[in-house]
């Protein structure tokens, strides 16, 4: 019995011709890994600052950033991801300006709203850990003399960063769960590639199984990735070195 | 505790007896209800359109009750191999490639493939990558014989033709290709559809759009598959599917 008999027949998932639309699904892991880095890099960039202003309270710009991430952390991220998309579309006004370069394009869509609903997010996983960094710490900062700049640079945001890492890991899995939504707007990610491969031979779940593997195989290596990370920056924190 | 336990035991039951009596009695169809005029969505949620209208004159002809569920496009073969529902009356047309899973009754009837693009706009089907444009449409007959006769296009694929037809309005696919019956009734007859227009001939390719549009239908229930070609050929007979076809479309949909 040849392999692809055995594959077509018997195997769980007819591998061989999984293996035969590879490129497919090299292109579907391609652009979710694209909507998963850019919009992530973006959002930690956008975060820092906005993060900052809610944590020290400043007037007038607080309020609105509290309203901007209430509003994309209170809705769901399919459902901004439609507005984008068809909302836009519907007005001439907005398709009669530059706007529509960009917006007409399924890529931006999606890249803008996983960018904004992610800064939503690490906005606050961030404000939540400037405001818990410990009083004591800011106290001997200031008896040193150092200004609320450098304090906020040297001791307030690495003791943050610190403590955010772990739900900043989590957040990452979440927006990387979250990219399977630019399959609904054409764009070929991993499932839109699990999806078009099912469509073609009238499958009922195989691609999604390979989708579900290359997911998991991405989700191990951001956990490792992780754990390295933490490792570094936690090893203050480690208990068996203590001993 | 006994007595919940007991009671949640009988409930049990009763569901159970009620899915089997279920699935004896009535027979599901799904349908995508977001292929207007075939099948679309009324106001109120529930499916219309003519194969509601045909399946419910066909399900009378037998004398079997029916019902319409709604199912995505994307899993309608194996939804019908896994048993959710009995048959597939959704636009499907009969073609090899799909005869190898399941099985059709004749058909019911008959179309091919257009491009619908903006008046004014040009589109050299002559072309193999079609002059760069970008191409919608969904997956099916339509993106086979894209894939077929234009394998340089830029193509993008939609999950329903309601979404094709919106981004084809707003100017993000420069044509689409689309079932030609089904384009002209669900978008250029329509007020959202007078700017559009046929830029091609219609195409009816037969290894992509196959022999015609049936109810797609398990291999094993070849028994009630017969029964369906039977009433098909007496609602044609006895004027009911012109009664029918009539209330959508001002032409012959049939074919030969």
């Amino acid at each position: 019995m040849s392999l692809t008999e055995f594959s077509e027949n018997y195997a769980p998932v007819d591998f061989m011709l999984v293996a035969q639309h590879w490129s497919l699904f090299l292109l579907g892991l391609r652009n979710t890994l694209i909507l998963l880095t850019g919009p992530l890099v973006l959002s930690c960039l956008f975060a820092v600052p906005l993060a900052l202003i809610r944590a020290n309270r400043v007037p007038v710009a607080n309020p609105i950033i509290f309203a901007y991430t209430y509003l994309f952390r209170g809705t769901p991220l399919l459902v901004q991801l439609y507005l984008l998309y068809y909302g836009a579309a519907q007005f001439s006004l907005i398709r009669d300006t530059f706007l529509w370069t960009v917006l007409r394009e399924a890529w931006w869509c999606a890249f803008i709203s996983f960018t904004l609903c992610s800064t939503a997010y690490i906005t606050e996983i961030l404000r939540g850990a400037i405001e818990t960094v410990p009083k004591g710490e800011i106290e001997a900062a200031k008896a040193c003399g150092m200004s609320p700049s450098t304090r906020t640079r040297r001791i307030i945001l690495p003791n943050a960063f610190r403590r955010a890492l772990p739900a900043f890991s989590n957040e990452v899995i979440f927006t990387l769960h979250s990219t399977v939504l630019a399959s609904t707007v054409t764009i070929i990610d991993i499932l839109g590639a699990a999806r078009l491969f099912n469509n073609k031979y009238y499958l009922a779940f195989d691609g999604f199984i390979v989708a579900a593997l290359l997911y998991m195989t991405l989700v191990y290596t951001i956990n490792r990735g992780f754990k390295f990370w933490e490792g570094k920056w936690h090893r203050h924190l480690s208990r068996e070195r203590t001993t | 505790m006994k007595k919940h336990t007991t009671l949640l035991a009988g409930a049990i039951m009763l569901l159970a007896g009620m899915a089997t009596a279920h699935a004896e009695d009535t027979i599901r169809f799904a349908t995508e209800g977001a292929y207007p005029p075939f099948n679309e969505r009324a106001a109120d949620g529930s499916l219309k359109g003519f194969e509601i209208d045909l399946g419910m004159a066909l399900c009378a002809k037998i004398k079997r009750a029916c019902e319409f569920q709604a199912q995505d496009w994307d899993g309608m073969i194996p939804g019908l191999l896994a048993n959710k529902y009995d048959g597939i009356f959704a636009s499907m047309a009969i073609t090899g490639e799909r005869k190898k899973k399941i099985d059709f009754t004749n058909k019911y009837y008959q179309t091919g493939g257009v491009f619908v693009a903006r008046k004014g706009a040009k589109l050299d089907t002559a072309d193999k990558a079609l002059g760069g444009k970008v191409i919608g449409t969904i997956p099916g007959v339509t993106q086979c014989y894209l894939e077929k006769a234009y394998p340089q296009a830029t193509v993008r694929v939609y999950e329903t033709a309601d979404s094709l037809y919106l981004d084809l309005e707003s100017g993000r696919v420069d044509a689409i290709l689309s079932d030609a019956i089904g384009v002209d009734f669900g978008l250029l007859k329509t007020e959202r559809g007078k700017d559009m227009k046929f830029v091609s001939e219609i195409y009816t390719d037969l290894e992509c759009f196959g022999e015609g549009v049936g109810i797609g239908m398990r291999k094993e229930d070849s028994g009630l598959r017969d029964q369906f070609n039977k009433a098909i050929a007496e609602l044609r007979a006895d004027g009911t599917y012109d009664t029918i076809m009539k209330k959508y479309f001002q032409y012959d949909i049939y074919g030969k």
